[in-house]
């Protein structure tokens, strides 16, 4: 036997938007001791510093920012048995489930958990990550940075600025910038698409002209101590074109280049993770392949809306609940195979004994499409088709497959992508 | 015939709307798409969202948000406005900032529990 310090049923690790809702299903699905672990000072996660509204459109029906979709979270929380451990960082996870968590106030924890869930979100791709030339200059930032600086801790990055990667992050934080005062000479987008929301494109560019370079990426950054000037050149495919080049005096770059789940916690408690998603394989309950730990939100996957983290977190913290009551799930196991056109699903794994109606596939496709058909085989027999009007690798997909349908399919579930006949 | 997108949710449906007949709006998934078309060439506004300073808190800025969609052309006017706020702590979501931003009676609340 391990020692260990305290005792939970579900241990969360993480208070972002996926903990939150995780540790609400799990009190409101019959767990009695429930305990989220928060290394930042409070809980809410990175929704703490997206003070742009659009969040909560699903679950709440209203329009609300950042900080007050994290806070209707915090509040129901708070309204239920969980209990809530801020400043304290994960340090470890064992397999026999024992959270090794350290903080300044209480120092060196051991918790024993029946069940785990992990909500430890993501970071962001940083400069070296994706080998920028050019000088190492100061004024070179990721775009999430730049928005805790900006949005919590008042402090103004730059003045004249670009911005590298189109992701949501980015657009956000170019129309951010530009209503603080500061001038966001361009977006400069590797792809012939961007990645972030067309919505985003719409209110966060065009409202305020702020041109968007598709298919170029920044060749050179140049300033001796602080950024002076960057160059931008048109790529094929992913090589810059010579005699492209354009050039930009600015004294900041914000990188919205990307998200990485941050999964060394998982990977030392023996969770398999897909490279494909960079997070963990897991079932249609949000179990990873370790029995007794769960994963939900940006761990699993990078999502664009925060409602599917809530959605994804509810199920999981649910999961955890059930297993640590005593609850096993077994039966035949249908892997979920992803054909041409699907970048990767989650889940990865369904197991048919578990649903009661039906199991949503989250799923991105690998390009912009216009009229598409969704298919869905089972040893090469069609089982549904779905249709879309416009798809896009920016934009999660979903389909939901009914039981019945499952019941009947054979031991691999194929998806593919292709464009519609017109 | 003007092609828009629609902002109002993630979706993002593509609009076309058609100023000659009434702005009627199609392409649109659901009938807030239909509202937004005619108003995006007729009014445009939007929400603007921002921070002030607060003292007394754990963080120096707090959220705040206009608590409805104002005039496109007043958004750099309201951020304006916010230049010489500065809260204290105690602060609720919903408190009111400022309380009419340039004559249009919409305020700025707080976006926050700080
Ligand atoms: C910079 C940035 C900006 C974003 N902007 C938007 C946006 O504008 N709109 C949108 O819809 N989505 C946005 N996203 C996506 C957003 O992250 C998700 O919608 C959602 O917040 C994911 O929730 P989560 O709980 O999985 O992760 P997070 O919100 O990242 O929460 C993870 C939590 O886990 C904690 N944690 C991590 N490791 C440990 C550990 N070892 N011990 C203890 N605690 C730990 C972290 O401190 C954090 O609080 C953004 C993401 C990033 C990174
Ligand atoms: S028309 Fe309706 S569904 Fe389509 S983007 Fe607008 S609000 Fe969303």
């Amino acid at each position: 036997m391990m020692n260990y310090d305290k005792h939970y049923e579900v241990v969360i690790v993480g208070g972002g938007p996926a903990g939150l809702a995780a540790a609400y299903s799990a009190c409101r699905n019959g767990a009695r001791k429930v305990l989220i672990i928060e290394r930042d000072r409070e809980v809410g996660g990175i929704l703490n510093q997206c003070v742009h509204n659009g969040f909560g459109l699903h679950y709440f029906k209203e329009e609300l920012t950042g900080p007050e979709y994290a806070g209707r979270f915090a509040d129901m929380v708070k309204g239920t048995r969980a209990d809530i451990m801020v400043d304290t960082m994960v340090l470890e996870i064992t397999p026999e489930k024992i959270v090794k968590c350290a903080s300044q106030q209480y120092g060196y924890q051991a918790i024993k958990a029946d069940a785990i869930v992990l909500c430890m979100g993501c970071r962001e791709r940083t400069r070296g990550a994706i080998e920028i030339p050019g000088d190492r200059s100061s004024g070179i930032l990721t775009a999430g940075t730049a928005q805790r600086y900006v949005n919590i801790e008042g402090y103004m990055p730059g003045k004249k600025v670009v911005i590298l990667g189109s992701g949501d992050i980015g657009l956000i934080m170019a129309r951010r910038m530009t209503l603080e005062g500061a001038k966001v000479l361009a977006v400069v987008e590797l792809c012939p698409y961007s990645n972030g929301l067309n919505r985003n494109i719409v209110q966060c560019l065009n409202d305020y002209n702020i041109p968007l370079y598709l298919s170029h990426t920044i060749t050179n950054i140049i300033g001796k101590t602080r950024v002076e000037k960057v160059v931008i050149s048109e790529v094929d495919g992913f090589t810059p074109i010579p005699g492209t080049e354009i050039e930009f005096e600015c004294d900041t770059v914000l990188l919205s280049v990307g998200l990485i789940p941050e999964n060394e916690i998982s990977i030392r408690a023996g969770v398999d993770i897909d490279g494909r998603t960079r997070g963990a394989y897991v079932y249609e309950n949000m179990q990873t392949s370790v029995e007794g730990i769960f994963a939900s939100g940006n761990v699993v996957h990078v999502h664009d809306l925060v409602d599917f983290v809530t959605g994804e977190s509810i199920r999981a913290g649910a999961a955890a609940a059930e297993y640590a009551l005593g609850k096993r799930v077994g039966g035949r196991v249908i892997n979920v195979v992803t054909k041409p056109g699907v970048n990767y699903t989650v889940p990865q794994k369904i197991r048919p004994d578990n649903i009661e109606k039906n199991v949503e596939i989250f799923f991105r496709t690998n390009k912009v499409r216009g009229n598409s058909v969704i298919r869905v085989k089972s040893d090469g027999n069609e089982i549904a088709k779905f249709k879309r009007e416009h798809m896009a690798p920016g934009e999660m997909e979903k389909i939901s497959i009914p039981k019945v349908l499952l019941d009947r399919c054979g031991d691999s579930l194929e998806i593919s992508v292709e464009d519609a006949e017109s | 015939m003007k092609e828009l997108i629609c902002i109002v949710c993630p979706k993002g449906c593509h609009l076309k709307v058609d100023e000659e007949n009434g702005y009627s709006v199609t392409g649109n998934a659901c009938p807030r798409g239909a509202e937004y078309g005619k108003k995006e060439l007729t009014a445009p506004t939007r929400v603007i969202t921002s921070t002030v300073k607060v003292r007394g808190a754990i963080y120096s800025r707090c959220p705040v948000k206009t608590a409805a969609p104002i005039p496109k052309g007043l958004i750099f006017a309201a951020m304006e406005l916010l230049n010489d706020v500065e809260l204290q702590a105690p602060v609720r979501v919903g408190d009111i900032v400022i309380e009419d931003i340039c004559g249009t009676g919409i305020p700025f609340v707080a976006a926050r529990d700080l």
